[in-house]
């Protein structure tokens, strides 16, 4: 038997789901779920485009079985802006252009949230050290950690 | 009831992007994004030999298993046409014939990776298992390996049929050259004799990726009429149809190409890559079919910037004057021809003043993947060498080496290397502004740190571009452009339309259209957009206030002559006047129909841009590895329509240039294989490796285009390898001539001087 | 991709039971970021795979008498943030914040690091220098190996079919220890290690000479190796800088690396010693002796 029932919690809904065994959390996100905001860049954890929350902490989904998320919770981009109002992390990013194709903000924006969990105000060293995870072709980084610097206390 | 208030000016506002809110919620959807009922996955079987002839293909059992719904090969290509095998979809094409033949290996497999055959089936796992069943037979040959192996007299040869094309005497032999380019000016014999300094040395420099986050992803639906739609991740969609069109011998009119949102191309996205195979697939099985890169698969398969060799001998007098360079540039290319040869000799060589030069050009094809544009192309590879140059003259005669170069510079009127004069140019305020600034003028402190500075310049794009507008009857306006926004430039192009009608900036919407809803647009390369479709737009927005005239004129019962347009009011002689939405609604009530306008760009002049960077380093003598302390990054933009996203071009371009000076490179294994075909081992720079990159901008208008604009994407990439290299020797006293940068060579050569 | 079945028994006689049963290869899942890498790329071809991150055992994290317990599944993020791992077994804290991103960190451990025997692996020189254990458990019970014997080869163990590592046993280090370890990327991170180096000195308080000094390569042979000449170099000795010089130049020694898309030879032997002498001054930094 190659497929299997799982029963994860995804964004705060609960699911029941039959799934091939073979495909990580990020093919079942993007094509059983459609919820195509996690991406795929490398598909061996070396990109973080497929950043997503297990648990409340940060992931590479293409490192997750999909059958490993019984009983556990999934927070994805999706996820994140409540009854129509934007996380103050998309905020930061779209108000400081932390971005330019927007192909790995998701990612930034999912690392950038459990790290600012973590710890309310890092340094700039803290920042990039945190999000060494994720890459980004377009932007040098820069404006990403401006945004990221923008949602700090000092 | 009026909105128009008084608008402030919207060009050079830093205002946010457009359509940033669907990027971070999630919702813009990507190539890979698309989900259609009953869409198949693609997937490709791919050469694992650099060079072999393909003796047949024997697919009877992969289609045999269950899911597996079709499965194509070379043969299933229709005849090209004569007038498709001549014509090409613009100058820079690669040509329909060998298009054809990058796409899918024909006769034979020409580097590793090379994609033979394709499969359709109802899941990706099916699609894989069948692709392990499928059996090629190959012939396999010996592999050219790179340029040193290429140009041997004796060397195997990729195309049979492919002779050096010159403009000297043709020659009678075939040859892995496709092309040799020889340009020059003056007594090159001469000046040299009358310098008092003559350095000659050879640089290289490896293939490099784009890099774009976002792997290839091409979905296409052909319906029973033979209708063809294609999905896709393109820089540009009227390109890509063309090129579609002609290969597969369909009408244009029966082919849609729809542009999906896309995760960085920086040229490497200029060609179809997957959209045939998914048409050919889905025509075949009568489904829509998906197809999605991997990782190794674009780094295998899709093309990167050509590696180089440049022999380089130049000189100056005591003083500092430059006499004479001789080039001999060699360039990579892969399998076919087309390595930005010409880029180098132009772009590359244009920067400074010479009595006298020589440059010789060739284009050399090996057995790996074609390759494809990556900003500024061919233009860093030359800089690698004559920047370098640069410094090693200054300092021989003892003169900073800011000093000689604004003592040599290109002004408007000297002429590049082509022969024509530069245009109005910037480069003299680029370099000022550099010679006054901190980040060169601030002490260096510390042992094994050192600063060092290269300049570079871009030609910038032109084109055709076309978009369309729309006044609608509430006063905000649509426009439609053909152009894939790669780089903000919705957002730029409805900062042209507001600041033109002084309305605010929400009032216009852009979008970028498939080619059934847009008229011919080039592929968005080169930095062009702004420029030139920023030129169509603000063409159509003149119109549009000319059309509206003609409305009021005829609400208000006075001679259109008698009209002006105003900050958002159009006004009579007499004192009457009719806010720009009011015009609107008056236009949709009396009848005289829509305010529609299309404006259209065929060509305009070029309009170069210069950057000079500077970066100090540190390098740990007892590792090799150097670290990246500070960065700045000094460029005439023209008119920086949004200061924000012009940084934006600045400091990711010069990300890449630093990740190609320190990182990048492809390790291939005796039978050609690319041995670091992951992120892991394909190393690009991580906002660790990075400083925060310092953007000067400086603006010098440019003669043509809006507001003085200048492409400002392309050139950032150009001075950082050199950049860096004069930097380590500043540091070290020891010259790499090699790229990458690695602590291994760094290490090497600095044990090799006796320094570590 | 081969078909498997995934199963996460919840205790440990579960699992032991389900690894007898299986005829095929039965793959352990700790943090999966070696595993489902290898199984996404087709390097690894399992017909089970065997998520242990419910059993009890395997994700304990305590300081008991006997040492720090640290479960098979026990997350390098869990480790880092241990106030007593921070404190008293810091080079833990320090390799287990080097493997890979904060996202890796998250779902990687030791347990898989040492059970993936890579000899790159940045997770086991630290756990050689604090002189760890490795608990095994399998069909006829307990056993307990060496972490420096468990790894035979590249991606080679002592383990059986029907065994799994159940979790590392750490001996609290002595009064007047202190470990460090670096390792050598060309970036800043996300990289595997060129050469790693592990170093761990005991000093006699009385005499400020070391009494015990260990030192462990990565990256440099077919699996972790201790550079056991330039350990002895040390041992009696004061920690002066021509000592730590020797002890680098003797790592060497302990060195036969190959040469791979990563490194050279030549260079790696080179990294070696620069390496184990920026442990080693690191080691004396922290005891405060100044060099
Ligand atoms: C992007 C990226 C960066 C990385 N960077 C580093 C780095 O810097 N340094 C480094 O050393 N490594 C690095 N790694 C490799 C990997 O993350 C580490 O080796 C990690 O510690 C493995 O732990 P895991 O829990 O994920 O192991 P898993 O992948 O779950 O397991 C690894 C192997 O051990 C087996 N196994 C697991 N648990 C048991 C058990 N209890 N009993 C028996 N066998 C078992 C598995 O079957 C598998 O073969 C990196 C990996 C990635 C993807
Ligand atoms: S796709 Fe998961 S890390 Fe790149
Ligand atoms: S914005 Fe394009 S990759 Fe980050």
């Amino acid at each position: 038997m190659t497929k299997k029932t799982i029963t994860p919690t995804i964004n705060g809904e609960p699911k029941e789901l039959l799934v091939d065994q073979r495909i990580t959390l990020l093919d079942m996100l993007r094509d059983e779920l459609h919820l195509t905001g996690a991406k795929e860049g490398c598909g061996n954890g070396n990109c973080g485009a497929c950043t997503v929350h297990l648990d409340g902490l940060s992931v590479d989904s293409c490192l997750v079985l999909a059958v490993e998320t019984t009983g556990r919770s999934v927070t994805t981009i999706e996820g994140l802006a409540k009854g129509g109002a934007l996380d103050p992390v998309q905020a930061a990013f779209l108000n400081n252009s932390g971005m330019q194709c927007g192909i790995c903000t998701p990612g930034f924006i999912m690392a950038t949230k459990a790290l600012l969990a973590k710890k309310p105000n890092p340094t700039e060293h803290e920042i990039r050290t945190s999000l060494a995870g994720n890459l980004c072709r377009c932007t040098g980084y820069d404006k990403i950690v401006r945004s990221v610097l923008a949602l700090t206390k000092d | 009831m009026t909105t128009t208030e008084k608008q402030p000016a919207l060009i050079g506002q830093r205002i946010a992007k457009v359509d940033g809110l669907e990027r971070v919620t999630g919702q813009a959807a990507y190539g890979a994004d698309i989900h259609l009922s009953g869409m198949l996955h693609g997937k490709l079987l791919h050469s694992p030999h650099a060079h072999a002839v393909i003796k047949g293909i024997d697919t009877a059992a992969a289609l045999k298993l269950p899911g597996v719904m079709a499965i194509i090969t070379a043969a299933d290509f229709p005849e090209l046409t004569q007038e498709a095998a001549i014509s090409g979809s613009s100058e820079y094409s690669i040509g329909a014939a060998n298009l054809r033949r990058l796409w899918m290996a024909h006769e034979k497999a020409l580097f590793s990776g090379h994609p033979v055959a394709a499969v359709a089936a109802t899941d990706p796992y099916i699609a894989e298992q069948a692709l392990a069943l499928i059996k090629v037979d190959y012939d396999v040959l010996p592999w050219v390996k790179d340029i040193d192996d290429a140009i041997q007299p004796s060397a195997t040869l990729i195309h049979e049929d492919l002779f050096t094309h010159t403009l000297g005497e043709l020659p009678k032999k075939a040859s892995n050259v496709a092309q040799h380019v020889e340009i020059g000016n003056g007594d090159i014999e001469a000046a040299f004799r009358d310098s008092d300094v003559v350095i000659e040395n050879e640089y290289r420099t490896q293939r490099v990726h784009q890099g774009y986050i976002e792997p290839q992803a091409s979905t296409a639906q052909v319906d029973p009429s033979g209708h063809v739609t294609v999905w896709t991740t393109i820089q540009g969609v009227h390109w890509a149809r063309f090129d579609l069109a002609s290969i597969l011998n369909i009408p244009l009119g029966k082919l849609r190409v729809v542009p999906m949102e896309i995760g960085g191309a920086f040229g490497g996205k200029v060609y179809p890559t997957l959209e045939a195979l998914c048409i050919l697939l889905s025509k075949k099985s009568g489904r829509p079919v998906k197809m999605v890169l991997s990782r190794e698969e674009v780094l295998r398969m899709t093309g990167p910037t050509s590696g180089s060799i440049v022999k380089i001998k130049t000189g100056c007098k005591k003083d500092g004057t430059l006499t004479a360079f001789d080039a001999k540039i060699w360039m990579d290319s892969g399998a076919f021809p087309g390595s930005p040869v010409a880029g180098a000799t132009l772009a590359g060589f244009s920067v400074y003043q010479f009595k006298a030069f020589h440059i010789d050009g060739y284009d050399v094809l090996t057995n790996k993947v074609r390759v494809q544009a990556y900003r500024g192309p061919g233009a860093p590879q030359a800089c690698f060498a004559m920047e370098q140059q640069i410094d090693l003259m200054a300092a021989k005669i003892g003169m900073n080496p800011l000093a000689m170069r604004i003592k040599n510079i290109s002004k408007e009127g000297d002429p590049m290397t082509h022969g024509r004069p530069h245009v109005k140019i910037g480069f003299t305020e680029v370099l000022e502004r550099v010679k006054a600034h901190p980040a060169w003028t601030s002490p260096i402190n510390g042992p094994w740190r050192g600063r060092g500075m290269a300049c570079g310049m871009w030609m910038g794009g032109t084109g055709n571009s076309s978009a369309h507008l729309t006044v609608n009857g509430d006063g905000s306006v649509s426009v439609v452009v053909g152009s894939v926004d790669l780089t903000g430039t919705r957002t730029s192009l409805a900062q042209i339309a507001a600041d033109e009608f002084r309305i605010p900036l929400e009032k216009v919407l852009v979008t970028v259209g498939d080619t059934d809803q847009t008229g011919y647009t080039d592929t968005s390369g080169g930095s062009r957009i702004t420029y030139s479709m920023g030129t169509a737009v603000h063409r159509a927005c003149v119109e549009a206030v000319e059309k509206l005239k003609g409305v009021v004129a005829a609400q208000l019962k006075v001679p259109v002559a008698d009209i002006t347009y105003q900050n958002g009011i159009f006004k009579a002689s007499n004192g009457q006047s009719l806010t720009f939405e009011q015009a609107a609604r008056t236009s949709m009530r009396r009848g005289d129909g829509p305010v529609t306008a299309v404006g259209a760009v065929r060509r305009l002049k070029h309009a170069p841009t210069f950057g000079a960077h500077v970066a100090d380093v540190e390098v740990d003598p007892e590792t090799g590895k150097v670290t990246l302390l500070n960065y700045t990054i000094f460029q005439d933009v023209g008119r920086a329509v949004n200061p924000t996203q012009v940084e934006g071009q600045m400091q990711g371009g010069a990300a890449q240039g630093i990740g190609w000076a320190l990182f990048e490179d492809y390790v291939y294994d005796e039978k050609g294989n690319i041995r670091n075909a992951s992120l892991l081992d394909y190393r690009m720079p991580t906002a660790l490796d990075l400083p925060m990159i310092g953007a000067e901008i400086i603006e010098v208008p440019a003669g043509d285009g809006p507001f003085g604009v200048r492409g400002c994407g392309e050139v950032p990439i150009v001075p950082p390898i050199a950049t860096i290299a004069n930097a380590i020797a500043n540091a070290t006293g020891v010259r790499i001539k090699e790229t990458p940068f690695t602590p291994e060579r760094v290490f090497w050569a600095l044990r090799k001087a006796g320094k570590a | 991709m081969k078909t498997f079945d995934y199963a996460s028994p919840a205790t440990l006689q579960e699992a032991l039971g389900l690894l007898g049963r299986f005829t095929g290869d039965a793959r352990p899942l700790a943090g999966g970021t070696d595993l489902i890498a290898q199984i996404q790329e087709r390097r690894r071809e399992p017909d089970v795979v065997l998520d242990i991150k419910r059993i009890p055992e395997c994700m304990r994290l305590s300081l008991e008498k006997d040492g720090l317990h640290i479960g098979a599944a026990v997350t390098c993020s869990a480790l880092i943030a241990h106030p007593a791992v921070r404190e008293r077994f810091s080079i833990l804290a320090q390799v287990a914040s080097l493997i890979g991103s904060v996202q890796i960190q998250n779902r990687a451990g030791l347990g898989g690091n040492l059970c993936n025997a890579a000899p790159s692996a940045d997770g086991i020189p630290g756990l050689i220098c604090l002189n760890a254990q490795a608990v095994i458990a399998g069909p006829k019970g307990r056993r307990v190996v060496a972490v420096e014997e468990f790894c035979i080869g590249p991606g080679k163990t002592v383990l059986g079919r029907d065994e799994l590592l159940v979790e590392l046993l750490v001996p609290e280090p002595p009064a007047h220890s202190a470990g460090s370890y670096l390792r050598f990327i060309p970036r800043a991170e996300m990289d595997i290690a060129v050469a790693g180096a592990g170093s761990f000195v005991t000093l006699d308080p009385k005499s400020n000479r070391c009494k015990e000094a260990r030192i462990a390569l990565a990256a440099v042979a077919p699996t972790v190796v201790r550079a056991r000449a330039a350990e002895q170099s040390l041992t009696g000795q004061p920690l002066t800088t021509s000592a730590i010089e020797r002890a680098g130049d003797l790592a060497m020694q302990a060195a036969s690396p190959i040469s791979d898309v990563r490194g050279s030879k030549e260079y790696r032997l080179e990294l070696a010693r620069v390496l184990t002498r920026r442990t080693l001054a690191d080691c004396a930094k922290q005891l405060g002796i100044s060099l």
